[in-house]
């Protein structure tokens, strides 16, 4: 196998009395699609700007490409395309100046960046709107441009924080289709999230983080199946009524997570389960049988959910 | 990996890169630009330098003002305070700008251009709108005769110069600003303005107070306005006075430009 694109050992950072990462560890090979998941202030965005060369590290090791990114930054930079969790699109140019001023900053000729702009308005399905003001677009509209940005030096690496955070659903569905289409073409992608569909969706492998720390790392399915069981029931009783039900429910099933609202149990058969619950004559008013997900993992790993 | 990607050539030329983006946003506000830095001054020179001008004139004829014209007096002031204004435009806002309200900094950071050539870069270009308003405005003193061709047109570089040290120190401090409000108050009221009035701009300074005096010697303007005086007139500086104007200006301009780019990259490495 060839060497990591990137690898970390040891990642601390501290901002004063507060650890924002903790000691990390992990590598990305190329052609990967690798996730950070965890909730907000987990230590996503703090290892995402020290993995784009632009931040400091505590202590611990970090090489991209082969290179300590604190040391070499111009040129860890040089190949790495950075896609922030706030566009920061320049709004009183049009949609292809912005393309182009950024290829500039690579060093990019004048015919290269031209001829790019073209491939990447198509990526970003903004062709019509290539002389359009960027304040003029929507937001979903932006953050395409920012991917788009991010592409303009043929990155060996592109590094999305948080890329569908305050997009509507249709406007998350298409973004998820680009970067499933990059994802198709071999770029190694690095993403961070809490969205556990999003993980799902886009990544070959991740790692659950909370409070700064790694839980656990795996494929999205690896982990389900190490960490959860085969199904989901959901059951609800009512918010009043939830905890007592829930001693009873103990005996009839190994694991559960009691949350404000609904209890989950997990088990292999989860129709079987609710029909046991329907012969102990506890009726739920709702009932919902499905899959496993992440979140079920994060929970799990933590006993919190991952937006709270 | 894209091997069209030269970053040698980046370390050399990247804030000449960050410059010419920054002319491409300058250029969509030409006309304010043209508005603020040429009409701006020139409305001060035509309602004081004409309007006051008869009032002085008419009672001392021009003993105050080195016996030469009261507008010629205050023009190579003016042209100063031109290029201090629109070189503060441009180390001001687009820094804002550039660190907090649309981040673009980040943005050109997180490319291999550094803190230091976006500091670099921002100045050059905020120079060069100096260049720009200076040079037309010394073009419109010829042509209404308020200065005769020759040695005066040392008063350009003069005034890019007070523009150039003034916007190094404005540079470091907008890199600074968290709270835009207090910044802009504090700056515009207290700083700017008296600078303008207590500069030697309109009067000589030697005519104020004691007291005052030193607001003009802390001010490039005041500076640049001494040494404008003596290349656009006889005004009988001597040569280590001269050298004295030089040096302040020169040492304001290196001392601002090394704190911006601490800042710029202190600041973009949090």
């Amino acid at each position: 196998m060839s060497n990591p694109l990137i690898c970390v050992r040891g990642l601390t950072k501290k901002f004063g009395d507060l650890t924002a990462v903790d000691g990390v560890n992990f590598e990305v090979a190329e052609g990967e699609s690798f996730g950070l998941l965890g909730p907000n202030g987990a230590g996503k965005s703090t290892i995402m700007c020290i993995l784009a060369a632009t931040s400091t590290r505590t202590s611990g090791t970090v090489e991209i490409l082969d290179k300590d990114p604190e040391k070499f930054g111009p040129l860890v930079r040089a190949h790495l395309g950075v896609v922030p969790q706030q566009d920061n699109l320049d709004g009183e140019l049009t949609v292809s100046e912005n393309l182009f001023i950024y290829g500039r900053y690579f060093g990019l000729s004048k015919k290269f960046i031209n001829n790019k702009i073209e491939e990447l308005l198509e990526f970003a399905q903004l062709q019509e709107k290539r002389d359009v003001k960027v304040e003029a677009l929507s937001g979903g509209m932006k953050r395409r441009l920012t991917i788009a940005r991010g592409l303009v030096s043929e990155p060996d690496i592109l590094l999305l924080d948080e890329p569908t955070t305050g997009l509507d659903p249709q406007a998350r569905h298409i973004l998820w289709d680009r970067l499933f289409r990059l994802k198709e073409q071999g770029v190694t992608l690095v993403l961070t999230t809490h969205f556990m569909d999003e993980a799902e969706q886009l990544c070959d492998r991740l790692v659950v983080m909370d409070k700064g720390a790694i839980m656990a790392q795996g494929s999205p399915a690896g982990l389900i199946k190490e960490y959860s069981s085969k199904e989901v029931l959901e059951v609800r009783f009512g918010s009043e009524r939830n905890a007592d039900v829930a001693l009873v429910l103990r005996n009839i099933c190994e694991r559960m997570e009691v949350l404000p609202d609904r209890i989950l149990m997990y088990a292999d058969d989860g129709e079987k389960l609710l029909e046991e619950i329907t012969v102990l004559k506890l009726h739920p008013t709702t009932s919902l049988v499905r899959r496993s997900s992440l979140e079920d993992v994060f929970l799990r790993l933590t006993g919190r959910t991952l937006i709270e | 990996m894209n091997t069209g990607i030269d970053v040698v050539r980046i370390a050399r030329f990247g804030a000449l890169y960050i410059a010419a983006a920054r002319f491409r946003s300058m250029f969509k506000w030409r006309t304010v630009i043209a508005a603020v830095d040429i009409g701006n001054p020139l409305f001060y020179l035509i309602a004081i330098g004409i309007g006051i001008g008869v009032l002085v004139e008419n009672n001392s004829g021009t003993s105050g003002t080195s016996g030469i014209k009261y507008i010629a007096f205050i023009a190579p002031a003016l042209l100063a305070s031109s290029a201090i204004t629109g070189v503060m435009d441009e180390c001001v806002f687009p820094v804002i700008e550039g660190f907090k309200w649309r981040k673009l900094f980040y943005a050109q950071n997180a490319t291999p251009i550094t803190g230091k050539q976006i500091a670099i870069g921002v100045y050059l270009a905020a120079l060069s709108r100096a260049v720009f308003s200076v040079v037309i405005y010394y073009l419109l003193l010829l042509t209404f005769n308020v200065v005769d061709f020759g040695i005066s047109i040392l008063i350009v570089p003069i005034a890019i110069m007070a523009g150039g040290s003034f916007g190094a120190v404005m540079l470091y401090f907008a890199a600074k600003v968290e709270k835009e409000d207090y910044f802009f108050n504090i700056i515009g009221r207290l700083i700017v303005m008296p600078m303008f009035l207590f500069s030697g701009t309109f009067f000589p300074l030697s005519s104020m107070p004691i007291y005052l005096q030193p607001i003009g010697w802390i001010s490039p303007l005041w500076h640049a306005t001494e040494l404008g005086r003596e290349a656009a007139f006889e005004y009988g500086l001597s040569p280590l006075v001269i050298t004295t104007h030089l040096l302040f200006l020169t040492a304001v301009t290196v001392v601002g430009l090394i704190l911006s780019i601490g800042q710029f990259e202190r600041r973009l490495a949090k």
